[in-house]
């Protein structure tokens, strides 16, 4: 079996959102960016059936900036192979444009499965799970809590629903599916092992032509919220006094 | 200009309440461009709720494996019928439906796809969406395409519409999956504990660090009568069990106290509490989302106000 997983980069959440506010854009340049964290959901479950059943696992991401070390940190996880597909790409690469090129090139392969992560929190454009299978008219399940290959070619999957009812789904393939969390926690892979697999591991580079963004004129602006808490200021007692003077106010405090 | 398309859940708890939001919204819209409203429905059940929605037609896809959500057969079929309706607006709640179908509509027809939205705008009979990204802390606004777009919406985003009328039927045979098979669908699993019955929420996320932190939950939930519940990543790293969830896909809660430790505040967890009664928030970021919601709110570090807090509660 042959597996895909599709790795993308997104901006830290922990850092501000370099946002211009006049111009209500977003400078792509001016962010750091981290592994979108359901990209290594979907990477783990890939893991867990290469270690299940002998898969190979190729990961692949569009260089739209800095993805090398992220592609290192899985072969150094356990992935087999690592692809980085380049072009005239930037960090404002939408997911439409994404999810085009790497249809193209998942459609020239012979892969059974494409993983990812169900969602990001950046994908104002569509989610590339889905935009992939829609290109390529391959099926496709999201919100996919555990992959299995289940003898042949076939794979069986669990979806979520709200309230936790799952389904159980047998598909052939290949299949692209959307992973919201893998089995088991992802893995972790140390500095030094990511250091050492950099020295010695090679990323295959394939070209690409850009393709068109579908949306024009997207404006980013902050919500206006319809209130902001109330903040407590004060060390910790101070804290604590308030909490408690606020749940007494409400009777929401046990007697004694 | 087409008209506005809706693709309607209507699974074995009837025609939810998101999709009747979407209904709403996609009926003022079609009033205010001068075009007609399509709802796509599937299979047999609940079938004469689908016969009284308050929309110009509706499309109704049978046979095959309709009555049982099939993500790649109702994909296809929901592909034919958007090619015969030609719709400038397609409206899909964000759910585990509309997470399949939206982006796999999308790219099946090349249509341009808007994902989280909350709300879309109409001036001058253009429209703009606007979608909530980055977690909650941004808003896109997203001007909808002259040749039109898909969007999927965030359940909540409207009023849901409750009208009866009486739409135009057609009946769409839908063919088998030959990719997709549904084994099973399995209930959740029963929890000693019902989180949606709790007076007392105390709710941790990610801030908890680690399981063996979560003493301190427990002991602060005892001190105030409560029980402990978290957000996804701590059920997904195997900390607490499913039950405890809260959110989209965990429970739905409205306790009288909603206390958030170390949770963020994503639009999927506050769909499953921002109706609680009392909302305290503790987190280390002042602009985490879940501030806009929370009545209270502080920046302590929770591993120390949590057993400050408990201790205080339990000396009296
Ligand atoms: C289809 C789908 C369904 C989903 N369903 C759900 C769902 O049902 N429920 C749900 O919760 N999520 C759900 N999610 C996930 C959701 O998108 C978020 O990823 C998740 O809610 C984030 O959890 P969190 O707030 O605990 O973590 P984070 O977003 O990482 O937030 C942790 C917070 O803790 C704060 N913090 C850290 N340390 C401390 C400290 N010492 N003291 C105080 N504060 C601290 C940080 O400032 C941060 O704000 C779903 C996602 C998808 C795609």
């Amino acid at each position: 079996m042959r597996l895909a997983v599709l790795l993308k980069t997104v901006p830290d959440l922990v850092e501000e959102l370099a946002l211009d506010e006049d111009a209500r854009t977003l400078l792509f340049d001016e962010m750091s960016y981290v592994p979108s964290e359901w990209d290594d959901q979907a990477l783990e479950e890939a893991l867990i059936i290469k270690e299940e059943s002998g898969a190979e696992v190729t990961v692949i991401a569009v260089d739209t900036g800095d993805v090398d070390t992220m592609l290192f940190t899985a072969l150094a996880k356990g992935a087999d192979y690592a692809v980085k597909i380049v072009g005239d790409f930037d960090a404002a690469m939408s997911n439409w444009q994404k999810a085009r090129v790497v249809a193209d090139y998942l459609g020239r392969g012979d892969f059974d499965a494409v993983l990812s992560g169900v969602q990001a929190i950046d994908d104002v454009d569509g989610q590339l799970p889905g935009l992939v299978a829609g290109f390529l008219g391959w099926p496709h399940a999201s919100v996919i809590t555990e992959v299995r290959v289940a003898g042949g070619s076939h794979l069986q999957l669990r979806q979520e629903y709200a309230g936790g009812l799952v389904a159980e789904l047998e598909t052939v393939t290949p299949i692209v599916v959307g992973v919201q969390a893998a089995r088991k926690p992802p893995r972790y892979a140390s500095v030094a092992k990511v250091r050492q697999v950099a020295k010695s591991a090679t990323i295959d580079e394939v070209e690409a032509d850009v393709a068109e963004a579908r949306l024009a004129g997207v404006e980013y602006v902050r919500p206006v919220a319809a209130g902001h808490a109330e903040m407590i200021e004060g060390d910790i007692d101070e804290v604590v006094d308030r909490i408690v003077a606020i749940l007494e106010e409400r009777n929401l405090l046990r007697r004694a | 200009m087409g008209p506005i398309l809706i693709v309607l859940e209507n699974g074995a708890a009837g025609v939810t309440e998101a999709t009747k939001e979407c209904v709403n919204k996609a009926k003022s819209l079609a009033a205010q461009l001068g075009t007609t409203t399509v709802a796509v429905g599937f299979g047999k059940q609940h079938v004469s709720d689908l016969r009284r929605l308050a929309v110009t037609k509706v499309v109704i896809a049978s046979g095959g494996t309709m009555d049982l959500y099939n993500p790649d057969a109702y994909e296809k079929v929901l592909a034919e019928i958007f090619g015969n309706v030609k719709p400038y607006l397609t409206l899909i709640a964000n759910t585990t439906m509309g997470l399949d179908l939206g982006a796999g509509l999308a790219g099946r027809t090349q249509t341009p796809l808007i994902a989280y939205g909350i709300d879309i705008e109409e001036q001058d009979g253009r429209l703009t969406a606007i979608s909530q990204v980055f977690a909650g802390k941004l808003l896109a606004r997203v001007p909808i395409p002259e040749d039109g777009a898909i969007v999927t919406v965030i359940p909540g985003s409207w009023p849901a519409d409750n009208e009866a009328g009486d739409p135009e039927i057609e009946e769409w045979t839908a063919q088998d999956s030959e990719a997709m098979r549904v084994l099973r669908v399995v209930e959740p699993e029963q929890s000693d504990i019902d989180i949606t019955k709790a007076d007392i929420l105390v709710s941790v996320g990610r801030g908890i660090e680690g399981p063996d932190n979560l003493p301190l939950a427990e002991d602060l939930a005892e001190a105030l009568g409560g029980v402990v519940s978290c957000s996804r990543p701590v059920v997904d790293a195997g900390w607490l069990p499913k039950a405890r969830q809260v959110g989209k896909s965990g429970q739905t809660v409205k306790p009288k106290l909603y206390l958030a430790c170390g949770i963020s505040g994503a639009p999927e967890h506050l769909q499953g509490m921002r109706d609680a009664d009392l909302i305290i928030a503790i987190n280390t970021d002042e602009s985490a989302s879940i501030m806009d919601i929370a009545h209270f709110g502080t920046t302590a570090d929770m591993l120390e106000l949590m057993p400050a807090l408990a201790e205080r509660l339990k000396g009296g």
